[in-house]
């Protein structure tokens, strides 16, 4: 309404104007009456709830996250113990839960993501109508139904734990998840670390200094090679020369499951495969998009320039592309992390099955944890964007 | 390689002189056998250097050994009849399969056919969700085809009278609508109070927003009215709706409702009043922020909490309110992109030409904007198609949610049971998204007049 | 701003067509729309199933039948709800159904709490576990290690929690949302064990691909009173859901069943002349007709019959009487007498 009375100007304006005729006064009564509106929907909802709440005797407050929990978890990063942890640390597990299949899935979908949407573009008919079906494909039936396939069609093969597949100094794997090898490590392992965080500013140093070198006289160095050897070599040494303190912890057959080492719990699996397989295929399209976009005369030049499509690929047409990736990408991982509460359908035991589900279930303090759990989700995605934002930003700057 | 120097010279100035230069046309030439045909393109397509060709067969072998399986499981070692478990059970297992034997069971999924479509909906009922069926298909055919005339009254029939029939139909209509009609009369004097006020105010002719308020509140009152004559159909109630019947109820719905709200919500936060953008702004990232999952919790478990006492939403209602709000919020963020995209002359062209903000919008921008959205409003309808499954997660029987709980009847259970279900519901919403997608592109081609390049 | 009033008008309409509100008196309101609105699960054979065609049957369905035979001498004048859980007491409260008459533990925080009436116990249950029989393994206490899948939601979680640290037993907890990703996840071997009330283990082994090589062990370790349920404040409704099932327990010790129930109107036995009408008042005194529970026993049967054709050693289930027998025969259901 305010472009309107914009639009008609104050040129013709009569001598005496109505106040329900000005266009500022217009516009302001009418969003004063939205937002008292709005307010009233918000009070009415509080007041209905609080009404509601003491009608049924539940309890409200937050006083219930310290309160003994009481149930088990099937995977969780901190100590967890049923018997005396709270509602709090069930939060804090199911948060952890959530961020760490995020992340990895994050990683898993960005590689094969731009595998196959480079492969698209392929010039070998096999490998773009390979990667155009699996993207038709992902894309277009639903991720929940995937987790079900993955989860309850792909479990079925797995074999009981007493005919595990065993895959040596690898662990084991059959239907009650992955079981791997736990590194334990013995005295002075902390040393390696020292040295490893060592190579790693030795590596940084390197990079930059060759950087200046090659801008100031041209000449190159081969720092990547440098550095890795430094962040790799030294902790290595060092290693080595502490008489190699690390063991590992194998899981071992037996009982109901495998006893020892690490265990990753099938309903992870399933669901970062999902995750990352169904992201893969819209980051493809991202890829593929993005790639499309970077000029043809961009690669031509490159050709010409006689860089060969390994390089141009490298040096030209990904670094052009990713500016044009990287804000859809960013929606890409908010979708993942927000994807990754489908969990609740298979029992992995993340921020949405264990706290919305199973703690809510305890406790029937349904607005709390809800409330919880989405301003958790609000600030990972608010945080995420943050991050995004900075990182086109540095990314945008290359351009000259 | 035909030399084509040649071509553009002109023959007379070709004398003996000049010999080394070919006075005549060559004969067109076929390409080296190597180069045409199937083999050429396999050269130039399949094996065009060794790392390819080491690629090429990579592929060839992942097909051997993803497609033979597949085709075996799905058609070849598949059961096309049976009429319980034994047909798809091997022998260890009891049923008359050999031992070892592994394929698709889809005299299950015939079996369950009825359920799928209907849900629990029941038998003697069921010609009502055929004619729903009908009046859909029929109407929305027609709709996307561009060359059909009649695409006015199509749409009338779909936004008007398509919504309401279905909802008498597949409820069974004779609702109680007394309590409605006194503050629906109220609102009229109210809206007609406003329309008037706000002609007098642009000292233009009041009577065509006089009108138009009155004939929208007119239908108001006959779709009320409607809503509430006693067809002598009998009461379903919404939880024996299911399988496909309402997984289309909850993205017709979804898809009708986010529309408008979107729209709505995008001009809002392109608006240049603070309190209503502030609104949608919030609006918008609150919904955006989180996941669809939480948001169905929210409605099916806290909705009831802020309503007053005693006051109940049925439960499908529950979830289309939490579908429609999380999707309109997309749908604002990809029109936005649309208005965001159109140059500023084309504001500034239809203020000038004297249109109201109304008019502008209704017959400059949005359309324009509208149009170069096309494909995120279609992203946005896949996704929201693929995102009613979620509602099975709080025990409501969608396509996906019915497939599911079928695999628990003891009349069909074998270890193929539920792999089958799940590969025909990947079936079924593949044929839907990627008819949607096509059709996008479709349109995206034939609406394409070339604004952007 | 025709648009914003628009959409209100809309909302209202939404709110007057979706929403409607609980009434005092059930039993009017039942009469008056013609059938019993029964809450039931969503799916668990034995006490409330739905086979292909979409038809119900189990105890806690044969229950709503008994039900609205008593009110209108037709079992099936009754609709069934399907509900999880998590919804069920929100769905009673909220007056969408009349009775809720699925498999629901009768506990002191539920029967206070949330304004609701237990009207008797139609089966006593408790937790137990489930395993396969190639496992070699005869008691709970020997499941220290294992994998044990569950629904959450329910008290189950917290059960095995107590009862695992109190025999000081290691386990991993493996909880879905829904009853029907327990049994596939169970079935698929991704757990040794499968807990739940020890009646609902019977029902989901028929669910399994291979019923027979999974057993239920001894140990209960939990008291678990499964009965119909209805809003509180509204007594008399409260009497006839209690008095149905009490006269179905009755029919079952008088010797009553669905066959003889037309010649026993003429027994000699006041007792059993009571209770099915040919003397005394009794049904007016719930609002019912004097042969109301002579029309639920015609169409349901006694609590035997029920059990028998439900969840009896004959079926599929293969449950024993147990617990559940008599009181004459050593059982624990007992109903007061009629008079």
């Amino acid at each position: 309404m305010a472009v309107t009375d914009m639009g008609r100007g104050v040129a013709d304006a009569p001598p005496k104007v109505a106040l329900l005729n000005n266009p500022k006064f217009r516009s302001w009564l009418f969003q004063i009456l939205l937002g008292v509106a709005v307010a009233y929907l918000v009070y009415s909802g509080w007041v209905n709830m609080n009404a509601n709440l003491q009608a049924a005797g539940v309890a409200s407050g937050f006083g219930f996250l310290g309160e003994n929990a009481g149930f088990s978890v099937a995977q969780s990063l901190i100590d967890y113990d049923q018997g005396t942890s709270s509602y709090g640390r069930v939060y804090v597990v199911g948060v952890l839960n959530t961020l760490i299949v995020a992340v990895v899935g994050i990683v898993f979908a960005t590689v094969m993501g731009f595998l196959l949407g480079i492969a698209r573009l392929s010039n070998n008919w096999i490998v773009s109508r390979l990667a155009t079906s699996y993207v038709e494909f992902a894309r277009n039936v639903p991720l929940l139904l995937q987790i079900f396939i993955w989860y309850f069609g792909v479990l079925r093969l797995l074999p009981q734990p007493r005919d595990s597949l065993d895959f040596g100094p690898l662990g084991l794997l059959n239907i009650r998840g992955y079981f791997a090898p736990k590194p334990v490590w013995g005295d002075g392992s902390a040393f390696v670390l020292y040295a490893l965080i060592a190579g790693i500013v030795i590596a940084i140093g390197v990079s930059r200094w060759s950087y200046r070198r090659q801008m100031a006289t041209g000449q190159r160095f081969p720092s990547l090679w440098v550095g890795l050897g430094a962040a790799v070599g030294l902790p290595l040494v060092v290693f080595l020369a502490l008489g190699a303190p690390l063991t590992w912890d194998m899981p071992v057959l037996g009982g109901f499951r495998p006893s020892g080492g690490m265990t990753v719990i099938p309903e992870f699996i399933a669901l970062l495969v999902a995750l990352s397989t169904y992201t893969a295929a819209f980051i493809a399209e991202i890829v593929r998009a993005g790639i499309l976009g970077v000029s043809k005369g961009q690669s031509e030049a490159a050709h010409a320039l006689g860089l060969r499509q390994g390089q141009n690929l490298r040096l030209v047409v990904i670094p052009q592309a990713l500016r044009i990736i990287i804000p859809p990408l960013t929606s890409q991982y908010l979708n993942l992390t927000k994807n990754s509460s489908l969990a609740v359908a298979i029992a992995y035991p993340e921020l949405t099955s264990v706290f919305a589900g199973t703690a809510l279930n305890q406790t029937g303090q349904a607005v709390e944890i809800i409330s919880i759990t989405m301003l958790t989700y609000l600030t990972f995605s608010l945080l995420t964007s943050a991050f995004m934002n900075w990182y086109n930003a540095r990314v945008a700057l290359v351009e000259r | 390689m035909i030399d084509r120097t040649n071509v553009t010279a002109p023959p007379e100035n070709v004398g003996p002189a000049t010999a080394f230069v070919r006075g005549k046309m060559l004969a067109e030439q076929a390409a080296p056998s190597v180069s045409r045909g199937p083999v050429g393109w396999m050269r130039e397509h399949l094996f065009p250097s060794v790392p390819q060709t080491i690629l090429t067969l990579v592929c060839i072998y992942v097909l051997y050994l993803i497609v033979p399986p597949i085709a075996n499981f799905m058609v070849f070692d598949a059961v096309w009849s049976g009429t319980d478990r034994t047909a798809c059970a091997t022998e260890a297992q009891g049923g008359v399969q050999p031992n070892g034997w592994f394929g698709a069971c889809w005299a299950y999924v015939g079996a369950y056919m009825n359920q799928f479509i209907y849900g629990r909906y029941p038998d003697e009922e069921q010609w009502r969700v055929n004619i729903v069926w009908l009046m859909f298909f029929g109407g929305l055919i027609p709709l996307l085809m561009p060359s059909l005339p009649f695409k006015r009254e199509n749409i009338a029939f779909m936004v008007l009278a398509f919504p309401v029939i279905t909802l008498i139909l597949l409820t069974g209509g004779n609702f109680d609508v007394i309590g409605t009609y006194l503050p629906l009369a109220i609102l009229t004097v109210l809206a007609l109070a406003v329309a008037y006020g706000f002609a007098r105010g642009s000292q233009s002719d009041p009577m065509p927003g006089l009108k138009a308020t009155a004939v929208i509140f007119a239908s108001l009152f006959v779709i009320v009215a409607v809503l509430g004559i006693d067809f002598g159909l009998e009461r379903v109630r919404t939880d024996v709706w299911g399988g496909l019947l309402v997984t289309m109820v909850i993205a017709v719905t979804g898809i009708a409702a986010s529309l408008p709200i979107g729209i709505a919500l995008a001009l809002g936060r392109r608006s240049d009043m603070p309190i209503v953008r502030f609104i949608c702004i919030v609006f918008i990232e609150f919904w955006r922020g989180v996941p669809l999952i939480t948001v169905l919790f929210m409605s099916s478990v806290m909705l009831p909490l802020f309503l007053p006492e005693g006051v109940t939403f049925d439960k499908l209602l529950r979830a289309l309110i939490g579908v429609a709000l999380f999707s309109s919020a997309y749908m604002a963020e990809v029109v936005r992109g649309g208005l965001q995209a159109l140059p500023k002359g084309q504001y500034e062209g239809a203020m000038a030409l004297g249109l109201n903000w109304g008019q502008m919008m209704r017959m400059i921008i949005l359309p324009q904007a509208l149009k170069l959205v096309i494909p995120g409003i279609v992203n946005t309808f896949i996704g929201l198609f693929k995102d009613t499954t979620l509602v099975l997660i709080i025990g409501l029987f969608d396509f996906l949610g019915i497939i599911r709980s079928s695999t628990s009847d003891a009349t069909w259970a074998t270890p193929v049971q539920s792999i089958t279900g799940l590969i025909f519901a990947s079936i079924i919403y593949f044929i839907f998204c990627f008819g949607m997608s096509r059709y996008s592109m479709y349109m995206e081609q034939r609406l394409d007049t070339s604004h952007r390049s | 701003m025709t648009k914003t009033v628009l959409t209100g008008v809309l909302g209202a309409a939404v709110l007057a067509l979706g929403a409607s509100t609980a009434s005092a008196a059930t039993l009017d309101d039942v009469k008056a729309k013609g059938f019993v609105q029964c809450g039931v699960s969503q799916g668990l054979p034995g006490f409330s199933n739905p086979d292909a065609d979409g038809e119900w049957s189990g105890m806690d369905v044969d229950l709503c039948r008994g039900i609205a035979a008593a009110i209108f001498g037709d079992a099936t004048a009754v609709k069934f709800t399907p509900l999880s859980a998590k919804e069920r007491f929100t769905a009673l409260q909220s007056g969408e159904v009349d009775v809720l008459s699925r498999n629901t533990t009768w506990t002191m925080s539920r029967d206070t709490q949330l304004g609701l009436n237990f009207a008797g116990v139609n089966y006593y249950d408790g937790q137990g576990f489930m395993i396969r029989t190639d496992m070699n393994i005869n008691s709970a206490l020997e499941l220290s290690g294992a994998s044990i899948c569950t629904n959450t939601g329910t008290t189950t979680e917290l059960n095995v929690a107590d009862y695992f640290r109190a025999n000081n037993m290691e386990y991993e907890l493996v909880a879905f949302e829904k009853a029907d990703e327990v049994v596939a996840a169970y079935d698929a071997g991704r757990c040794d064990v499968y807990t739940t009330d020890q009646s609902g283990l019977y029902a989901q082994r028929l669910k399994l691909t291979d019923p027979g090589a999974h057993k239920v062990l001894p140990e209960i370790i939990s008291k678990e009173p499964l009965g119909p349920v209805v809003r509180q404040g509204d007594d008399q409704w409260f009497n006839i859901v209690k008095w149905v099932h009490f006269a179905t327990l009755n029919a079952e010790e008088l010797g009553v069943t669905m066959a003889n129930v037309e010649e026993m109107k003429e027994s000699d036995n006041p007792s059993i002349r009571r209770l099915l009408g040919t003397e005394g008042e009794f049904g007016s005194d719930i609002g019912l007709e004097n042969d109301w529970a002579a029309k639920a026993i015609a169409a349901v049967g006694n609590y035997g019959e029920i059990f028998d054709r439900n969840v009896g050693p004959d079926t599929e289930l293969a449950i024993g009487r147990g617990v559940n027998a008599l009181w004459s025969q050593g059982g624990l259901q007992y109903a007061p007498p009629i008079r």
